[in-house]
């Protein structure tokens, strides 16, 4: 018997079999992913073939058309014009179009980007302020409050939304940044007080306390010594604000349409001649991840502490 | 540095009440140990004279000025917690330096207090370390410097040798001794340990279920303690206790126990009740060959110095010291007499002692 093991590490054939597992989930999810990407790299036609094409040549056509309105031009009007400047100005001519300007792809990119951030640092920002206070005060009715905050994700958020919308409407919050911000944030605060507070709770109290016999006051106990030690959990909490608030549909179609609509509401419309422009839905969503992605490998070795938190005491 | 005076300081969390009524003075310069079981107060006590607990009534004189209701920041006391409490995501320098930020120092002022400190503590090769990568002691290092770091008006202390190993405690019970007179400081300690106590302390407050039973130095509070507590709290073995069914009347020199009569010190206080305690010191019982106590030999510890022997007598078990060469075996007959006339009697009524001419 193999006795140079540690009894508790795992065997040679459990090892190969959780990497299988592992191996077959990830192409089970990726497969999609890979779909997308390779959509916004083929050209309109090759998209909707049947069958559908594994190998096809590549063409940036999707991303052309996603940052673009283009409008179908008669030929000899095409050819009275000077040569094209530009090598996307070209790709478009060879489809028999001009471009009449740019899309709306990036404000609204743009959009889903100050309210995706905005919402997840006021959701990390007011929710470690509650969660400070919940871990260290005596709050009247305190268990109740925290079962109260934690009510308000007992149903899908999408359930209040004719007195949001009412409501919005009413308070001119329809369509502004502010709404949406404002909307995201409380939607992420329960789920963020309550992360944060389990943090706060492990953090031992000596530390501010030493701090503000130092000459602190507790405000600045708060953010120069326990806000820093709160990284991971504020980190975790970041991720799970950001993709709530970064992935969004159903308030975005509802309350946004022109100066606050974020990317997904948009990407799905993007027409083209004939029907939906697949190669530029598939651009768009492709840079559309983007964002979320590189702030989640960014923040990923939080994000597994993060989760299993508490678990072993240090 | 400073005098801390305590009057009658009251402290409770709903019906517990952790202090009760306290009066203490602590001097300027002094080594001041509150020492009890845990759960006795002496930590709330601490708490409260630095500000991170508010006495429910009652007052704390810091160089007689009131402090007991102000903050923490404004008091100007340093405290060393148990844990430490070393701010892990800054290093050792950053971490001396945390209390001087405060105070709107030049960054030079700053940097040469902090090498002064860490100098002090023999730190200053580790100033650039983490904190989470030192030893013990030298986070207790980091942590003492970062209280004295600012000459603050008195050092608190809760406890900061309890995760400490054996060996490296004794070394810094002396290394805090010096220091505190090195620095001219005035300290507070708290600890459950009587022999850390006994080692630094100038005076020592024995604390037990929130009440201050005894503020004495360590010498008079081993021998002449005031209560039976005190008496058993102290000492290891603490003190022994035989029960006399007679009252003491005051001027009374002798005791009826079993069937002979004992001397003890000529009372100067008496007692109604008739159930008393004698209590004697373990190493104050000597084995004798006649005209004794009788007892039959329950238990021998061998502590290296000494024996401890335990002895089944009429009037209870009673523990006495003696040479660690003396053979003794268990179940031996064997008799015993006191070693001198340090006796105490303490008043079954009340568990305190009663005055005598040993006592006064």
């Amino acid at each position: 018997m193999d006795t140079s093991r540690s009894p508790l590490e795992a065997t040679g054939f459990s090892r190969k079999l959780a990497a299988t597992i592992i191996i077959v989930y990830m192409i089970v999810t990726l497969i999609p992913i890979t779909w997308m990407v390779a959509t916004s790299f083929k050209s309109v036609d090759s998209a909707i073939s049947y069958p559908p094409e594994v190998f096809f040549e590549p063409s940036l056509e999707g991303y052309v058309n996603l940052f673009t309105n283009r409008s179908r031009q008669p030929k000899d009007y095409l050819d009275s014009l000077p040569p094209p400047d530009t090598w996307y100005e070209e790709l478009v001519r060879s489809r028999e179009m001009v471009i009449t300007g740019p899309s709306k792809f990036l404000p609204r990119y743009s959009n889903s980007l100050i309210i995706g951030f905005g919402a997840t640092f006021f959701s990390v920002f007011l929710g470690s302020l509650a969660a400070y206070a919940l871990s260290r005060f005596k709050v009247p009715l305190k268990d109740d409050l925290l079962f109260f905050i934690l009510s308000t994700r007992m149903f899908p958020p999408i359930a209040v939304a004719v007195p949001i919308f009412i409501m919005y409407r009413k308070l001119g919050l329809g369509d502004t940044h502010v709404g949406m911000i404002i909307l995201y944030t409380v939607v992420n605060l329960s789920l963020s007080v309550w992360l944060l507070k389990g943090f706060m709770d492990e953090i031992p109290r000596e530390y501010e306390e030493a701090a503000m016999i130092d000459g602190y006051s507790r405000m600045q106990a708060f953010f120069k010594v326990v806000l820093p030690q709160a990284t991971t959990g504020i980190a975790a909490t970041a991720i799970f604000c950001m993709i709530f608030s970064w992935n969004e549909y159903a308030f975005a179609v509802l309350l946004t349409q022109f100066n606050a609509q974020t990317a997904p509401p948009f990407i799905p419309t993007i027409i083209g001649e004939g029907g939906l422009d697949w190669p530029a839905i598939g651009a768009g969503t492709t840079l559309f991840l983007i964002p979320v992605m590189i702030f989640t490998v960014v923040l990923r070795k939080h994000l597994l502490r993060g989760i299993t938190f508490g678990a072993v005491r240090k | 540095m400073a005098e801390i005076e305590i009057k009658n300081l009251h402290k409770s969390f709903g019906d517990f009440v952790a202090v009760k009524n306290s009066n203490l003075i602590i001097e300027n310069k002094e080594f001041f140990v509150l020492l009890g079981p845990s759960g006795c107060g002496k930590t709330t006590t601490l708490r409260m004279i630095a500000g991170l607990e508010l006495p429910t009534s009652g007052n704390i004189y810091l160089d007689k000025e009131d402090v007991g209701y102000l903050r923490a920041s404004q008091r100007d006391i340093a405290f060393v917690f148990q844990l430490f409490a070393l701010y892990p995501h800054m290093n050792v320098r950053n971490n001396l330096a945390f209390p001087l930020k405060m105070q709107k120092l030049s960054r030079s002022e700053v940097d040469a207090k902090v090498l002064e400190a860490a100098k002090l503590l023999r730190i200053d090769h580790l100033l650039k370390s983490k904190v989470s990568s030192l030893a013990g002691g030298d986070r207790q290092r980091v942590a003492l410097g970062r209280a004295l770091v600012r000459r603050p008006k008195a050092f608190l202390m809760d406890e900061p040798l309890g995760t400490l190993d054996a060996e490296f405690r004794e070394l810094m019970c002396l290394e805090l001794r010096k220091l505190h007179d090195d620095i001219d400081a005035t300290t507070v300690y708290v600890t459950h340990d009587q022999q850390e106590a006994m080692s630094m302390a100038d005076r020592i407050a024995v604390m037990n279920e929130g009440v201050v039973l005894q503020a004495d130095s360590p010498k008079v509070i081993y021998n002449k303690p005031k209560t039976k507590f005190v008496a058993n709290f102290i000492g290891s073995p603490g003190m022994n206790f035989i029960p006399i069914n007679e009252k003491i009347s005051p001027s009374q020199s002798s005791i009826k126990l079993l069937d002979s009569s004992l001397n003890i010190p000529q009372q100067k206080e008496g007692t109604d009740s008739n159930k008393n305690f004698l209590g004697v010191r373990p190493e104050n019982l000597k084995l004798v060959s006649e005209n004794g106590v009788k007892g039959n030999v329950f238990g021998v510890e061998y502590l290296g110095s000494r024996k401890i022997l335990t002895i089944e007598t009429q009037l209870g078990n009673i523990k006495i010291r003696v040479d660690s060469d003396t053979q003794v075996n268990i179940n031996e007959q064997i008799q015993f007499d006191t070693l001198n006339n340090n006796q105490i009697i303490f008043d079954g009524s009340n568990d305190k002692a009663l005055q005598s001419d040993f006592m006064s």
